[in-house]
């Protein structure tokens, strides 16, 4: 459904973006992650002919976003980055605006208009100055723009920012509706959202793409050692001493607790069972034993600070 | 043509949502009243005075002492005036970053440019509007000679939308709306006046420098001819204003 290929901007001498290329399928939901400045804009932006690429090429169900940029605009509803919107005009007057400029004919505006605000649940702000606004609601009338004339791709340039925690689980869970029948492609810095809302994640950093999976994936390709969270009472020394001869642990490291220890030990091994067993036998008392799982902001922490980062 | 008609609406609702048509409208409305009262006002201080001597009588014409110096008064105060409503248009999208909105919504540039500035003329053209009640007035008291006033109005239409398109273009290269005030108004200034310099300049340049300018062409409306040249130098003029404000316009479309 959307292809790039090779894409490449700059911004006079500084580069955006470098040689990125990816793919997405119909029906995908991705999620375009990385810190702030890594491109993600640049690269959304390349895609909904709002500015071209130095050089390369995206396309957008066949079609090249520079040659047929209209038809391309047509297929795409785009929620732009800080949600730019007409801030005289009443929320109404907005989506009329919107709806006719996307094409929605006159007799179905009306109808179209009232199905989004429902979606967006922004019916009660219908007659007000968009000015006048909070930040959640501008951020829903955004997205409410975006699905005016049911486009089949929808691209989202961080979508819950600036939204409450109720109304984030709301938007996320909407997401996830619309993605069931469309390709959608989200941005943002914010991990745990893209692992719950996307099938796929693309890892962006100064302007490269350095990873792309499925969130589950990530976790196990990059997740070198187990650590193991282990809480026991008994002589420090001994503990770690007598933990560190079981087979398949690497290190034990005490932490800033009284009695927590951090045990290392190699890939693929679980040492739990023979953690306990040892611990038991010299009489000492296992509070908690619990492996830790690499999570995904550790991974992308691990991806975007390496001074190199390797290219996919 | 995509999108004509629904960025002219919006553009009208916008200049309309905004106070700065309503004081820019006032003030025009306040100065052209001004200069009307004044000039109607002297002309018959001249009538009476005419009274007492036949030779000034001969000399008393509606035309040269009312109207030219409306019509005139009107230019003047439009080329202040119109920078201050033109100079949104373009700028302030970029600057508040509707222009992503706009320019991802399946709009053609032709449609936008053409909407905006349309949407411009429409104002413009309920300013000049504003004006005709002075000329009631005049038919109220005396015959003034309407076709010579037709005329004047087509020419004040036809100037006014010339320093539309250019003020769209000055819109069109920044996101500063001040910039773009200051770029506009310069540029007509400098086109209004540009003719002056025809004795400085030698005869071919000279006469050149007074084709080009905004002030020729407009005299002969003011006095109530219609020309056809005078019509086509404002056509042409807003032709390629509107035209390099596309090309601006597109210019994103390549501009890496």
């Amino acid at each position: 459904m959307i292809e790039v290929e090779n894409l490449t901007k700059f911004y006079g001498p500084v580069p955006a973006l470098r040689h990125v290329s990816f793919t997405v399928e119909q029906g995908e939901t991705v999620g375009f992650l990385g810190p702030n400045g890594a491109g993600k804009t640049t690269t959304l932006r390349i895609l909904t002919c709002f500015m071209p690429p130095t050089s390369g090429i995206a396309r957008v169900a066949g079609l090249d976003c520079q040659l047929n940029s209209l038809e391309v605009r047509a297929k795409i509803g785009y929620l732009p980055e800080n949600v730019p919107l007409y801030s005289e005009m009443t929320t109404r007057r907005f989506l009329e605006f919107a709806a006719t400029a996307k094409g929605v004919t006159r007799s179905r505006t009306k109808q179209e208009i009232e199905r989004v605000m429902q979606i967006c649940a922004i019916t009660p702000v219908a007659s007000r100055t968009i000015g006048h606004l909070s930040k959640g609601y501008r951020q829903r009338i955004g997205i409410a723009q975006a699905l005016l004339n049911d486009p089949p791709i929808l691209i989202l340039d961080e979508p819950t920012i600036g939204l409450d925690p109720t109304q984030i689980v709301e938007i996320r869970a909407l997401i996830k509706d619309l993605g069931a029948e469309r390709t959608i492609i989200l941005s943002s810095h914010i991990l745990p959202e893209v692992s719950q809302i996307c099938q796929r994640i693309l890892i962006i950093n100064n302007g490269q793409i350095i990873a792309t999976d499925t969130p589950a994936n990530l976790i196990t390709q990059l997740q070198d050692n187990l650590q193991v969270h282990l809480e026991v009472e008994g002589p420090r020394s001994e503990i770690i001493e007598k933990l560190g001869g079981v087979p398949g642990v690497l290190t034990v490291q005490p932490t800033k607790g009284e009695s927590t220890y951090v045990i290392e030990c190699e890939r693929g091994q679980d040492v739990r069972s023979e953690v306990a067993r040892t611990v038991v036998e010299h009489g000492w008392q296992l509070r908690e034993l619990k492996l830790q799982d690499l999570s995904l902001e550790e991974i992308f922490m691990q991806l975007v600070t390496d001074e190199e980062p390797e290219e996919k | 043509m995509k999108g004509f008609y629904v960025v002219y609406r919006k553009e009208l609702y916008r200049l309309f949502a905004s106070p700065i048509f309503y004081v820019v409208a006032f003030i025009f409305l306040a100065l052209v009243g001004y200069f009307f009262y004044s000039s109607v006002a002297y002309y018959s201080l001249l009538s009476f005075q005419a009274g007492t001597n036949p030779f000034l009588s001969e000399q008393l014409n509606l035309m040269d002492m009312v109207l030219e110096p409306f019509f005139g008064s009107i230019s003047i105060i439009l080329l202040l005036m119109v920078p201050l409503i033109t100079m949104r248009l373009f700028a302030e999208e970029k600057k508040t970053g509707t222009a992503e909105l706009l320019f991802t919504y399946p709009i053609s540039d032709r449609g936008a440019v053409l909407g905006k500035f349309t949407a411009g003329v429409t104002v413009l053209l309920l300013l000049l509007l504003g004006t005709f009640p002075a000329m009631l007035l005049l038919g109220i008291i005396t015959n003034p000679p309407w076709e010579a006033i037709g005329g004047g109005y087509v020419g004040l239409f036809l100037m006014s939308s010339a320093f539309v398109s250019l003020g769209l273009l000055a819109s069109s290269l920044t996101e500063n709306q001040i910039i773009a005030a200051a770029i506009a108004f310069g540029a007509l200034l400098l086109l209004w006046i540009i003719g002056w310099s025809e004795s400085l300049v030698g005869p071919v340049l000279g006469s050149f420098l007074k084709y080009l300018s905004l002030l020729t062409h407009y005299d002969n409306f003011a006095k109530g001819i219609l020309d056809s040249r005078d019509v086509l130098f404002y056509i042409l003029f807003i032709l390629l204003f509107l035209f390099s404000t596309l090309r601006i316009l597109e210019s994103r479309h390549w501009r890496g």
